[in-house]
C-alpha cells in the first residue's frame, strides 16, 4: 500500500508553503483528475494539501486591478465549482462562452465535483499518458513518446515537438483564453497575475511542463475583463459522442460587429488543436475590419493552421476545426449569412 | 440425481396466464437497495475466511518468453503474502485451451496476458506490489496489424461448427451477367463487451472442494470446463453466479483470470481468495469482437432480384487459439439468389484471444450486407424496402427447409408504417434542417433461434400448494428469473407466486450457457418437460417431499428453418459544418416468437439498440500495432453510448408464437437488438449526406 500524507490547508499561503517546499507534495482540488491519476500511478506525491476548503469560492463582480486591465470584470475564485461557474448570471450574460464550454465539459457529477483552478490544471487526456505500462515523456521525461506513430485521433495539429503531441483537455481554458483572462497566483514570494496565454505551454523540449507555473505556486483567482465581444460570445465543442467526451476540437469565440457588420473585436481559440488552448490570433487580424463571410473565415483559418502538422489519424481536424470556426462565427452574427 | 428424458410438447395456449404478461422482475427490490451480492461481495463462508486479494500481473511484450519472474520487491511489501508465477503455480491437467493454461510455462502469446499473480491482506497493497515484480523478457517479433500476411489462412470451420466456405450455382458468371452490380468492401474494428460489472470472483479451497463464487453466463460451463484442467472431479467445483452485473458473451466461457483466482486459492487452503479484474485490464483478458472485412459482391437483375451473393470475409484470430467468428453465416440464409459463395479467412495475430460478443457474427456480418443492400436499392432506384421484400426467399436458401416462421416483410411493413417511411424523399441529401443534414435509414436483422441440449430441471412439491423449481441457469441481469418463474408456473398449472425458483448453482441441476438467445428457450424447455413429467407422475394434488428431475427431448423442430427476423429505422443528423452524427429516432419491430414477458423483453430489445447504436457510432478499440496493446481500455477513451446520445426509442414486436421453435414458444430475443442497427444508421447518414460510410464507427470525420 502506498501511504501518502493529508493537509487540510487553513489558509492560502499555508498551502503553497507547504507545496513549494516539498516536491513530492500535490495540492488537491476536487479531485477528479488528480485521484484518478493516483489510482493509476500517474502522480506519486507523497503529501496531499487539500485546498479545496479555502475561501476561495466567491464569484464577484468587480473593478479590475490595472495589471489586469482595468475595468469592470469577474473575480472568480478558484474553488468555484464548474457547476457553479457555468449557472453564475453573470457569467451566462456576459461571457456566454465561459458558461458554455463549462457545460461541454465532463459531466453533471464531475462539473459539482470539480474546480476552476482544478480544471485548468488538469493533465491531458494521452491514453499513453494515463498508461505507466507505455513511454510517455510527459509522464516519465525521457522515455519517449507513444502517440507519435501510435494511437492518433486526438492529437495536436499545431505546435507539437518531437517530444509530446497531445492536446490540452480542458474546454474551460479555451474559453477563457478566447476572452483574455486573468490568472491569479500566489507563490511563495506573493501574488503575480498572467496572461491566460501565458499559462499553458507548448511541450517543446520539456512536455512535462503544462504551465509556466512553478511547483507549488497555487491559482487563486482567474479575472474576466467584460467586453462588448465577450458579451456575444460562444462555444462549439465537435465531439464524437453527445456528451461525456473530450473535444475532437472546439472553438470559442467572441465577436463585435460594426454597425456596417464588419469586425470590430473577434477573439478565436481553438480546443484540441495544441498543447494549450490555441488562441487564433493571426486569423482574428485577418477578419479585423472585414465582413466574416464563410469565404472570408476559411481563408483566415487557412492562414492559422498555415504550420499545422497532421498524420493519417487527425487530418480531419483541419477541416473540422476550420468548419466548426465557420459556423461559431456565424451564429454570434444573429443568423446572418 | 438422475434426470428422465421426457418429450416435451409446447405450452398448450389454453394454459397459458402468467407468460405473456408484464411481471416485474423479482430480484428488482433487492438489486435497487444494494442488497444483491455480486460475485466479489458474497461475505458468508466460506468466502469470508481471512479472505486475501488477488492482483494480476500482465506482460508488456506481444509475443515471447518470461526469462524471470522477480517478486523480491514485491513479497517484501506490507501486507504480500505470495507472489505466483509460471515456475510456481499449480500445475494443471493436460488441457486444449491454451487460454486457461495460466502461469504453466514461460510463453508469452500476447500483451496483457497473466505473468505473475500477487496475493496480500489488502487489494491495495495487491495492486501496489503487482506493480513492484519485475519481469524480464525474451522479447520476439510479433504481428498485431490487422492485414492480410503470409500466414492468413481458410479454417476448416468457423464458430460454432459451421463451414468455413459454402458455393452453390456459377457466382463470377451471374455477376457477369447482372444489370446492377454493387462491389464493396465494408469493415467493423475491435470492440470490447464492456458490461457494467466487471470480470470478479471469489475462490475457496478446502482441500476437497473448490468453491467458487463467480461472475459468469454459465455456472455448469465453468465448471465442467475448469474441473477437468484441475484434476477434480465435477463434485468438486462448486460455482454460484447468483447476480451478474451484465456479460455480452464476455462471460460467457472462462477466461483466464477465473483460472488465475482458482490457482491462487489453492496454494491458500482454507482462505478465501478475491479477484476483481480491471476496468483496464478487460481490454486485454476477457475477450473481444475481432474486427472484420466483408469483402461483398451483390448482382441484380433491372428489378433487383439478386441473381448472386458474395460475401468474403477477411478477420483476425488469436494465433495461439483459433476464434473463427461467424460473420458470413447471416448471409447464407438471408436472402434468394440461386448463385451465392461464402467465405472466410483468417488471419493469425499475436494478441488476445477474441470471444463472444452479443450477435456475433451476426452484428458485423449484417452490418456489411445490410449497407450493400442499401448500396443496391440505390444502384436499382427502388425503395430499400421494396428492395428487401423482392429479394424474399420462399424456403432457406442454406438448408432448403421452410422457415417456421419468416416475419422479415411484416416487420419491414409495420415499421415503415410506424416510423413514417412513405414521406421519406427518395433522394440522398434532400434535407437541410437549421445546421443538420436529415435522412432516415432502414436495415434488417436476424438471428437463429437457439435450443441448447443438456438442460434439467427438478420440480418438488412442498406445503401449501408450493413448488421448488430448480435448474442452474443463470441470470445476468436479463430477467431469466422472472421469466422462468412464469414459465414454471403456466406449465404446473399454478399462480406464479406457488413457484420457487433456485438458479444459478451447479448443485442444482445441469444448465447451459445464458448466450446465443439460448437461455428462456433452452431452459424454458426442461421446465416444461419436468412439469409434464411431474404431472404424469404425481398428478394434480402430489405429496410434498415427490420430485422430478427430467431433461427434455424433441423441443425444437428439425424440419424447419427457425430464425427471428427484425427491421430497425434510424433518424440520423449529421452537423453540415462538423460532421458530427446525432441519431434523434431509432424504431425496431421485431419477429421473435412468443414474448414471455413485455417488460423484461422490451428492456432487451431497447438495450439491444442501444447498444446497436453504439457500435455504429462510437465502440472502437484502437490496438496499437507496434505493441499489441489497446490503448483505449477505459470507459473515458472506448466510446460507449452515454445518455444524451439515446433519444426516442421504440421497439415492438409481433403479435405471435413459434412451438416449433421452442415448447416456451418463443426464439430468443438477447442479441436480434444489435444487428442491423449500425446499417440503418450507416444507411440513413447516406440519406442525409449523400456520403456512403462502409465502416463502423460512422464517425464525424466522415463527412468533412
Ligand atoms: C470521465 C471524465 C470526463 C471528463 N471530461 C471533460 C471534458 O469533456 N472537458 C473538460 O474540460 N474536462 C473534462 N474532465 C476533466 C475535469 O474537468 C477535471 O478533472 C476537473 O476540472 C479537475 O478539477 P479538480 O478540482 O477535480 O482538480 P484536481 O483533480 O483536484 O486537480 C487537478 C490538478 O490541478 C492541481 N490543482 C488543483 N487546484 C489547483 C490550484 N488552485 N492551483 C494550482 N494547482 C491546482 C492539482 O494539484 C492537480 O495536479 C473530465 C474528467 C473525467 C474524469
Ligand atoms: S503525446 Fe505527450 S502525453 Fe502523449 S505519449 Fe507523447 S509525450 Fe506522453
Amino acid at each position: 500500500m502506498r501511504e501518502l500524507d493529508y493537509h487540510r490547508a487553513d489558509d492560502a499561503a499555508g498551502a503553497v508553503a507547504l507545496v513549494s517546499g516539498d516536491p513530492e507534495a500535490s495540492f488537491l482540488g476536487g479531485g477528479t483528475n488528480l485521484v484518478d491519476h493516483l489510482k493509476l500511478g500517474v502522480a506519486r506525491p507523497r503529501v496531499l494539501v487539500d485546498i479545496s476548503r479555502l475561501p476561495l469560492d466567491q464569484v464577484e463582480e468587480v473593478e479590475l486591478p490595472g495589471d489586469s486591465g482595468g475595468g469592470p470584470g469577474l473575480r472568480v475564485g478558484a474553488n468555484v465549482r464548474n457547476s457553479d461557474l457555468a449557472a453564475h448570471p453573470a457569467v451566462r450574460s456576459g461571457w456566454p462562452v465561459v458558461s458554455r464550454a463549462l457545460l461541454a465539459g465532463a459531466s453533471g457529477q464531475l462539473r459539482h465535483q470539480a474546480t476552476t483552478g482544478g480544471n485548468l490544471m488538469q493533465r491531458t487526456r494521452c491514453v499513453y499518458f494515463q498508461d505507466v505500462t507505455t513511454a510517455c515523456n510527459k509522464r516519465e521525461p525521457g522515455s519517449g513518446c507513444s502517440a507519435i506513430g501510435g494511437y492518433a485521433r486526438y492529437n495536436a495539429v499545431l505546435g507539437a515537438s518531437e517530444h509530446c503531441v497531445t492536446v490540452h483537455p480542458s474546454d474551460l481554458a479555451v474559453a477563457l483564453a478566447a476572452v483574455d483572462a486573468v490568472v491569479v497566483v500566489l507563490g511563495p514570494d506573493g501574488e503575480r497575475r498572467v496572461p491566460f496565454e501565458e499559462l499553458h505551454r507548448l511541450p517543446g523540449d520539456a512536455p512535462e511542463r503544462d504551465t509556466t507555473l512553478a511547483h507549488g505556486e497555487l491559482i487563486t483567482a482567474v479575472e474576466l475583463p467584460a467586453s462588448a465581444a465577450a458579451a456575444t460570445s460562444t462555444y462549439h465543442k465537435a465531439r464524437d459522442r453527445a456528451s461525456y467526451a473530450f473535444a475532437l476540437v472546439s472553438v470559442a469565440a467572441a465577436l463585435e460587429l460594426d454597425e456596417a457588420g464588419r469586425v470590430a473585436d473577434v477573439r478565436i481559440a481553438w480546443g484540441g488543436i495544441a498543447h494549450k488552448p490555441w488562441r487564433a490570433r493571426v486569423a482574428e487580424q485577418a477578419l479585423l475590419g472585414a465582413e466574416p463571410t464563410e469565404e472570408r473565415v476559411a481563408a483566415a483559418c487557412a492562414d492559422e493552421l498555415a504550420d499545422a502538422r497532421t498524420s493519417e489519424g487527425n487530418a480531419f481536424k483541419v477541416p473540422m476545426v476550420t468548419a466548426a470556426t465557420q459556423h461559431v462565427l456565424q451564429s454570434l452574427q444573429g443568423g446572418r449569412r | 440425481m438422475s434426470a428422465v428424458e421426457q418429450p416435451v410438447t409446447p405450452l398448450e395456449r389454453d394454459a397459458i396466464r402468467s407468460v405473456g404478461t408484464a411481471h416485474p422482475r423479482v430480484d428488482g427490490p433487492l438489486k435497487v437497495a444494494g442488497r444483491a451480492a455480486y460475485a466479489v461481495e458474497h461475505r458468508e463462508a466460506p468466502y469470508d475466511a481471512r479472505p486475501l486479494h488477488a492482483w494480476l500481473v500482465q506482460s508488456t511484450v506481444a509475443r515471447g518468453r518470461v526469462l524471470a519472474v522477480d517478486a523480491a520487491r514485491a513479497v517484501a511489501h506490507p501486507g504480500v503474502v505470495s507472489v505466483l508465477d509460471h515456475t510456481s503455480a499449480p500445475r494443471l491437467q493436460e488441457g486444449e485451451d491454451r487460454e486457461l493454461e495460466v502461469l504453466q510455462d514461460d510463453r508469452v502469446d500476447f500483451r496483457g496476458q497473466i505473468v505473475a499473480v500477487v496475493l496480500a491482506e489488502t487489494s491495495e497493497a495487491a495492486r501496489e506490489a503487482a506493480g513492484l515484480v519485475e519481469v524480464a523478457y525474451d522479447e520476439q517479433s510479433h504481428q498485431a496489424a490487422f492485414e492480410e500476411t503470409e500466414d492468413t489462412y481458410e479454417p476448416e470451420t468457423v464458430n460454432p461448427e459451421m463451414p468455413a466456405r459454402t458455393e452453390e450455382g456459377d457466382v463470377d458468371g451471374a455477376l457477369a451477367g447482372a444489370a446492377v452490380v454493387v462491389d464493396a468492401t465494408y469493415e467493423t474494428p475491435v470492440e470490447h463487451n464492456n458490461p457494467l460489472e466487471p470480470h470478479a470472483a471469489i475462490a475457496h479451497w478446502d482441500g476437497e472442494v473448490l468453491t467458487l463464487a463467480d461472475s459468469t453466463q454459465g455456472v455448469h460451463p465453468v465448471a465442467q470446463t475448469l474441473a477437468p484442467l484441475l484434476g477434480l472431479e465435477q463434485a468438486q467445483l462448486h460455482v454460484v453466479a447468483p447476480y451478474v452485473g451484465g456479460g455480452f458473451g464476455s462471460k460467457g466461457v472462462p477466461h483466464a483470470p477465473e483460472m488465475a483466482v482458482v490457482l491462487a486459492a489453492m496454494t491458500q487452503p482454507g482462505r478465501a481468495v478475491r479477484l476483481a479484474v480491471t476496468r483496464q485490464q478487460m481490454f486485454a483478458l476477457t475477450g473481444h469482437r475481432t474486427p472484420t472485412r466483408s469483402h461483398f459482391r451483390l448482382g441484380a437483375d433491372a428489378d433487383g432480384r439478386l441473381v448472386a451473393i458474395e460475401h468474403e470475409v477477411l478477420e483476425p484470430t488469436s494465433r495461439w487459439k483459433e476464434f473463427g467468428e461467424q460473420t458470413a453465416a447471416p448471409t447464407r440464409m438471408m436472402y434468394a439468389a440461386r448463385n451465392r459463395r461464402t467465405g472466410h479467412r483468417l488471419v493469425p495475430l499475436d494478441v488476445a484471444v477474441p470471444s463472444w460478443m452479443r450477435a456475433p457474427g451476426e452484428m458485423p456480418g449484417m452490418f456489411a450486407h445490410e449497407v450493400a443492400m442499401d448500396e443496391l436499392a440505390v444502384a436499382c432506384g427502388l425503395d430499400p424496402i421494396e428492395l428487401r421484400v423482392r429479394n424474399e426467399p420462399d424456403v432457406d436458401p442454406e438448408t432448403g427447409k421452410p422457415f417456421s416462421r419468416r416475419g422479415l416483410v411484416d416487420c419491414l411493413r409495420r415499421g415503415a408504417e410506424r416510423f413514417g417511411w412513405s414521406e421519406r424523399p427518395a433522394e440522398a441529401r434532400a434535407t437541410l434542417e437549421g445546421d443538420w443534414w436529415v435522412g432516415t435509414g432502414v436495415a434488417a436483422a436476424t438471428y437463429p433461434a437457439m435450443l441448447n441440449p443438456g438442460n434439467e430441471a427438478r420440480i418438488s412439491a412442498a406445503d401449501g400448494g408450493h413448488y421448488d423449481v430448480a435448474i442452474g441457469a443463470v441470470d445476468i441481469g436479463t430477467g431469466a428469473r422472472t421469466v422462468l418463474q412464469q414459465i414454471a408456473a403456466d406449465a404446473l398449472g399454478v399462480d406464479a407466486s406457488c413457484i420457487r425458483l433456485r438458479i444459478a448453482d451447479t448443485d442444482l441441476p445441469p444448465a447451459t450457457v445464458a448466450g446465443g438467445s439460448s437461455g428462456t428457450a433452452s431452459w424454458g424447455a426442461a421446465i416444461v418437460a419436468t412439469a409434464q413429467r411431474f404431472r404424469a407422475d404425481h398428478g394434480d394434488a402430489p405429496d410434498p417431499g415427490v420430485w422430478t428431475q427430467a431433461e427434455a427431448t424433441d423441443a425444437q423442430s428439425e424440419d424447419h428453418a427457425l430464425h427471428s427476423f427484425g427491421a430497425s429505422f434510424a433518424e440520423v443528423r449529421v452537423h453540415r459544418w462538423t460532421g458530427e452524427v446525432r441519431v434523434p429516432r431509432l424504431l425496431g419491430v421485431y419477429s421473435v416468437g412468443r414474448v414471455i414477458n413485455p417488460v423484461t423483453a422490451r428492456s432487451q430489445l431497447i438495450g439491444g439498440l442501444v447498444m446497436g447504436m453504439s457500435v455504429g457510432l462510437f465502440e472502437e478499440s484502437y490496438r496499437d500495432p507496434r505493441t499489441g496493446h489497446v490503448v483505449t481500455q477505459d470507459l473515458a477513451t472506448y466510446h460507449v453510448a452515454s445518455h444524451a446520445d439515446v433519444r426516442d426509442l421504440q421497439v415492438e414486436w409481433l403479435d405471435e408464437e413459434d412451438p416449433l421453435a421452442s415448447p416456451v414458444g418463443g426464439r430468443g430475443i438477447g442479441e436480434i437488438g444489435v444487428v442491423g442497427t449500425a446499417a440503418s444508421i450507416a444507411n440513413a447518414a447516406f440519406h442525409a449526406t449523400g456520403t456512403r460510410v462502409r465502416s463502423i464507427p460512422v464517425t464525424a470525420d466522415r463527412f468533412l
